[in-house]
């Protein structure tokens, strides 16, 4: 992505740390949302069982994808649906494209879709002279701001209310200074509304596709893809082939996990089922490949298919609070973006498994069960040996590997590294170490826990 | 060979065995009281809850409101509004000036609030989206315990168009602040009959 310029993790997320209070807001903010999780979560005395569940479901979905993606498609035909096969972005974008051209339509809104974001549908629309609306409110200041979303679920979680207000300034023409949030996305409405009732064909995202009856669901709080997709004539519903489910009753198992895991709420505001279009409309839907069916060829890494692109990996991921959504620069951020992208191109992406501390604690929110911080460690491997590390992230990782693979040494090594950390602290915090930017390494304990254990248990 | 054709091959030669399975959703604890639930549960996301012996009240201040020139949309015959006749059969922008839309849910789910209806409630698929206000009418016998329950009630129902509605429309993309009525409703409330 242009805006990236190149950049890898460690140095766009050394720009985002510059603004320390700015980070704590952010990280601080997320953790919010992680709270709200948990007290939903605790809320379902079967949580767990709800997670095992929609993972076994989401198993049986990747082992029989051939046959139900063919059931899929014969229903929705039958109802009424155009379906279409799209092998990589480029092929994704063509077929959007030539639906619009065929309409004779140049000016469209869009609900929030990550795969549009993957297959970067707007800059490829925007240079063919069809004008694309994101209705999405956070969505919509991104791309008033000319930014791609940060989080998957919370596009604009790295911008603060007065940035917003000064992008409404100069665009909407609220009054300068106006930020607060409700003035604000009162204008928003507006405005959109304008929007919807004026752009006859929209773009829909799909968060899960039923074989049994060739139906799809989108689910909003805004409302905004309803909003869109009950006005236009066109109606082009963009989906990846992961994201079907077998029959209309495992809806009610990921539905549960959903809004719950993204932001604490029971279910979002709307949880639309299309099976037909209305009278008189078009409706596309457009089953896009890029590099999915490759992911599944790797038995390492294909449980990744599984997401149902929640977010809490995200919000749990104390790298992602510190580091914003920017410094993955991949379309989908965090943990799951970092076992995505490498599958997409792993030179490009190949800092990003290299982003997280392996603390697990995406894989224990995941609502699929993904075993994510597994993959992250499994794709660093990958990486090293296909020798796309750069020079810092080797040297370190084979240190890691020679002491893990002796006690004795890693014995030793905890001693020295502690020794070294109050004695020659420069040593530690020295450019091969990709952690120690803007961030002083931390105070050492004065004894590790196992010297501790020794001497107050062990004998 | 067809990208359709290139995508199942690669599916085909690159999909893991499958592992036998048990598909079976064991159905999970529930509330005692589901319309105590579904009242509580709808307040916390922002909606209103009113039990009423019958529609008379709603119906005598709708039409007031109607009178004054709001316009008032009523899918239901025991709410008639005068004078909005051929709707149904219009082009969908026309009902952007809706004020208050008036439409009856097939159930409700007491765990998240949440609202069926379809098509055939609403007559024009946007009706409940575009309006200013709406409220939904609800048997209290139809609420069920959770999202399980539901789909087992609609597993074989045929609808072109269906939804949940669980509250008015909402956004918090502003620093996380919720603010009510993004694009949709500004405010939602269900009247529970019978
Ligand atoms: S990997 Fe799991 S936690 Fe992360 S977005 Fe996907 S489903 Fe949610």
């Amino acid at each position: 992505m242009a805006v990236f310029e190149g950049k890898k993790h460690p140095d766009l997320a050394q720009t985002f740390n510059a603004d320390v209070e700015r980070v704590d807001w952010h990280d601080e903010t997320l953790w919010w949302v992680r709270k709200k999780r948990d007290r939903a979560a605790y809320n379902i005395l079967d949580w767990e069982l709800l997670r095992n569940t929609a993972s076994a479901i989401k198993d049986d979905v990747l082992s029989n994808l051939h046959s139900y993606l063919q059931h899929f498609e014969a229903k929705a035909i039958k109802n009424g649906i155009t379906v279409h096969w799209a092998s990589d972005a480029a092929e994704h974008n063509q077929i959007v494209h030539s639906i619009l051209t065929e309409s004779k339509i140049s000016l469209i809104n869009k609900s929030k879709s990550m795969l549009t974001e993957e297959c970067h549908l707007n800059e490829f629309l925007k240079k063919n002279g069809v004008n694309v609306i994101d209705t999405d409110l956070g969505e919509r200041i991104v791309q008033l701001a000319e930014e791609p979303p940060s989080h998957i679920v919370l596009p604009c979680i790295h911008k603060k209310k007065e940035e917003i207000g000064e992008l409404f300034h100069e665009h909407l023409g609220t009054p300068k200074g106006e930020s607060n949030p409700q003035a604000l996305a009162a204008v928003a409405r507006t405005h959109l509304r304008e929007v919807f009732l004026t752009r006859n064909a929209v773009i829909t995202g799909v968060n899960f596709a039923i074989a049994e009856t060739g139906e799809f669901v989108v689910c909003t709080n805004e409302g905004n893809a309803d909003m869109g997709a009950h006005l236009a004539d066109v109606h082009i519903a963009c989906m990846g082939i992961e994201k079907i489910l077998p029959k209309r009753k495992h809806l009610a198992v990921v539905l549960r996990l959903l809004a719950r895991s993204a932001t604490g709420q029971p279910i979002t505001t709307y949880s639309s089922h299309f099976a037909k279009p209305r009278g008189g409309q078009h409706m596309h839907i457009v089953l896009v490949d890029n590099g999915r069916t490759r992911q599944l060829s790797r038995p390492d890494f294909r449980n990744s298919l599984k997401c149902i692109r929640c977010g809490a990996c995200m919000n749990t991921c104390p790298v992602y609070r510190r580091s914003g959504g920017h410094s993955y620069h991949n379309a989908i951020a965090g943990p799951i973006g970092s076992i995505l992208a490498p599958n997409l191109d792993m030179k490009e992406y190949s800092d990003l498994p290299f982003a997280s501390t392996l603390c697990g604690s995406c894989s224990n929110v995941c609502p699929v069960k993904i075993d994510i911080h597994t993959q992250l460690y499994k794709w660093r491997q990958v990486i090293v040996k296909e020798g796309y590390s750069t020079k810092g992230k080797s040297a370190g990782m084979n240190v890691m590997n020679f002491t893990l693979s002796s006690p004795n040494v890693y014995n030793m090594a905890g001693k020295a590294g502690r020794w070294f950390l109050k004695n020659v602290p420069f040593a530690v915090n020295n450019p091969l170490n990709p952690w120690s930017k803007q961030r002083d390494m931390p105070a050492p304990p004065e004894q590790s826990f196992k010297e501790w254990y020794k001497r107050n248990r062990g004998k | 060979m067809s990208s359709r054709e290139k995508i199942l091959a690669a599916i085909l030669a690159n999909q893991p065995a499958s592992q036998p399975y048990l598909d079976e959703i064991k159905t999970p604890e529930t509330a005692a009281d589901v319309v105590e639930e579904f009242k509580i549960v709808l307040g916390t996301i922002g909606g209103t809850c009113c039990e009423v012996a019958d529609l008379n009240e709603l119906s005598v201040e709708l039409n007031k409101k109607s009178s004054a020139g709001e316009r008032i949309i009523s899918t239901i015959p025991e709410v008639a509004i005068g004078g909005n006749d051929n709707w149904r059969e219009q082009d969908p922008h026309l009902l952007e000036n809706v004020e208050v839309a008036v439409i009856r849910g097939h159930f409700g789910i007491s765990e998240n609030s949440a609202v069926w209806v379809t098509e055939e409630l609403l007559h024009q698929r946007v009706l409940p989206f575009i309006c200013q206000h709406l409220a939904i009418v609800l048997d209290k016998k139809e609420i069920v315990p959770t999202m399980h329950h539901a789909y087992e009630r609609i597993a074989q129902a045929e609808y072109g168009f269906g939804t949940f509605i669980a509250g008015p429309s909402k956004t918090a993309d502003i620093e996380q602040s919720l603010v009510l009525g993004a694009h949709g409703p500004k405010s939602l409330t269900v009247y529970l009959v019978g």
